[in-house]
């Protein structure tokens, strides 16, 4: 019997998406903690002025806080009762266990960060216009693709280590923090706030494309010697 | 049907954490075998099946499965072996019928294996519905075989099957592996269980210290 990456990957991430969907980690745990992170920068600052200014940094810091419990909550669930090595003992491509985690962690940081920017709009009282909100989409589509690659790749790097819980923050946020940047430089344009305007944010979605190209491929090529033993 | 031994270890050493666990293994288990793996714990029973299924380098000697070289190539002798260690490689929060779908769409089994499967491991009916962490201990190990059954596995590799369950669990399983070989499987089971295994095994194997002493 052979295995096509796609057909691998597809089953892995509707696989991954059900279990979510059963669990509900994401809407009962990690929505509530990362709007409460919002509401606490919000207290923290406490001026409209500075909060509208800073509003694309912050989803953007809450969306990476939000990340790590994501990413090691979808590598749990392989390492609880032995799946990724039955995974691997039946040959499946390493390619479709990556681009299949990569695609669900893609959907369930696409819809945190939906409603973290809903509530940017509401708590910061941020607005975008039409060629802002274009930029923004395309912004959000490319920093989420190369989050949830490089999530999915530092966490099938850490799945069997030993105090995986902080060494993967620890790995991670080094290496996401040039997405942090470009992604809160883009949503700044996109806001047109500080005085930048919205043609100033492509460079920055174009520096996002190439960390997610390169971080796809990567871990297209890689995934597999990562997860051996 | 070829002659040659499915498993064919020539002093073959592995390396686990550090550790010489297999120190100098030389073994064969043709077609059909149904051979029984004793010894005490931390004799390498299970790194010798961890090695079978290309989990575990074999860092010198030679080590063939199923005609691969495992020396050279650990990864194209894993789509024919099925591993069931000490954990179950199931996904707690799904359903045993989620559990084996994935497993079949994985490996494009059709649906009518898929049921095959289920009903001979007799996961099927009701609790085809159930999430696994709902089950019993035998009952999820019958979940992980059925996933085993329906990748039609040549050579199955048992680390303790019979390990939590209870007497007619345990029947049950024996069962399955003599299904299993005379439907053309080879198997190697590693257990404690002595007097169970030994009926149900065709030759007895004992591992001491990393090496053989064929008891057969």
């Amino acid at each position: 019997m052979s295995m096509s990456v796609s057909r691998v990957a597809r089953a892995v991430a509707a696989k991954d998406l059900r279990i979510e969907l059963r669990t509900r980690v994401v809407t009962n745990q990690v929505l509530p903690f990362s709007g409460l992170v919002m509401i606490m920068f919000a207290f923290a600052l406490d001026s409209d002025d500075v909060l509208q200014r800073v509003a694309g940094g912050l989803v953007w810091l809450a969306t990476l806080f939000s990340m790590f419990i994501l990413v090691q909550r979808t590598f749990a669930v392989e390492t609880y009762d032995g799946a990724l090595d039955s995974l691997r003992v039946a040959g499946v491509q390493p390619q479709g266990i990556f681009l299949g985690k990569s695609l669900a962690l893609f959907i369930e940081l696409l819809v945190l960060e939906v409603v973290l920017f809903i509530s940017a709009v509401v708590l910061y009282r941020v607005s975008v216009g039409g060629l802002g909100a274009v930029l923004l989409v395309t912004c959000v589509l490319c920093a989420t693709a190369g989050l949830a690659f490089v999530g999915t790749l530092y966490g099938g790097l850490t799945a069997g280590a030993r105090g995986r819980e902080t060494l993967l923050p620890l790995l991670l946020l080094p290496v996401v923090a040039p997405v942090l940047i470009c992604a809160t430089r883009a949503t700044e344009s996109a806001f047109e706030s500080g005085g930048v305007t919205v043609g100033e944010g492509w460079a920055w979605v174009a520096v996002l494309a190439t960390f997610a190209c390169v971080f796809g491929l990567g871990g297209l090529l890689s995934f597999g010697s990562l997860i051996e033993e | 049907m070829s002659t040659a031994p499915v498993v064919d270890f020539v002093d073959a050493v592995a390396v686990y954490n550090g550790y010489p666990a297999l120190a100098g293994v030389t073994m064969q288990v043709m077609r059909n075998e149904i051979v029984l793996l004793q010894g005490p714990n931390g004799a390498g029973k299970s790194t010798f099946l961890r090695a079978c299924a290309g989990l575990v380098p074999v860092v010198r000697g030679s080590a063939h499965v199923l005609g691969c070289d495992l020396v050279i190539d650990r990864e194209s002798v894993r789509e024919r072996v099925g591993l069931l260690g000490h954990q179950n490689g199931l996904f707690a929060d799904l359903t045993v019928m989620e559990n084996v779908s994935f497993w079949s769409t994985v490996v494009g089994a059709t649906t009518a294996e898929r049921g095959a499967a289920m009903q001979r491991m007799a996961v099927d009916g009701q609790l085809a519905n159930r999430r696994i962490s709902e089950l019993s201990a035998g009952q999820k190990r019958r979940c992980a075989l059925a996933c085993l059954v329906v990748r039609r596995a040549e050579l199955w590799l048992l680390d303790e099957p019979h390990a939590g369950l209870d007497a007619k669990g345990r029947d049950e399983i024996d069962l399955i592996i003599k299904e299993a070989a005379s439907a053309g499987a080879t198997v190697v089971v590693a257990s404690h269980e002595i007097e169970r295994a030994k009926n149900l095994a065709t030759r007895t194997v004992s591992l001491v210290a990393g090496q053989v002493r064929d008891l057969s």
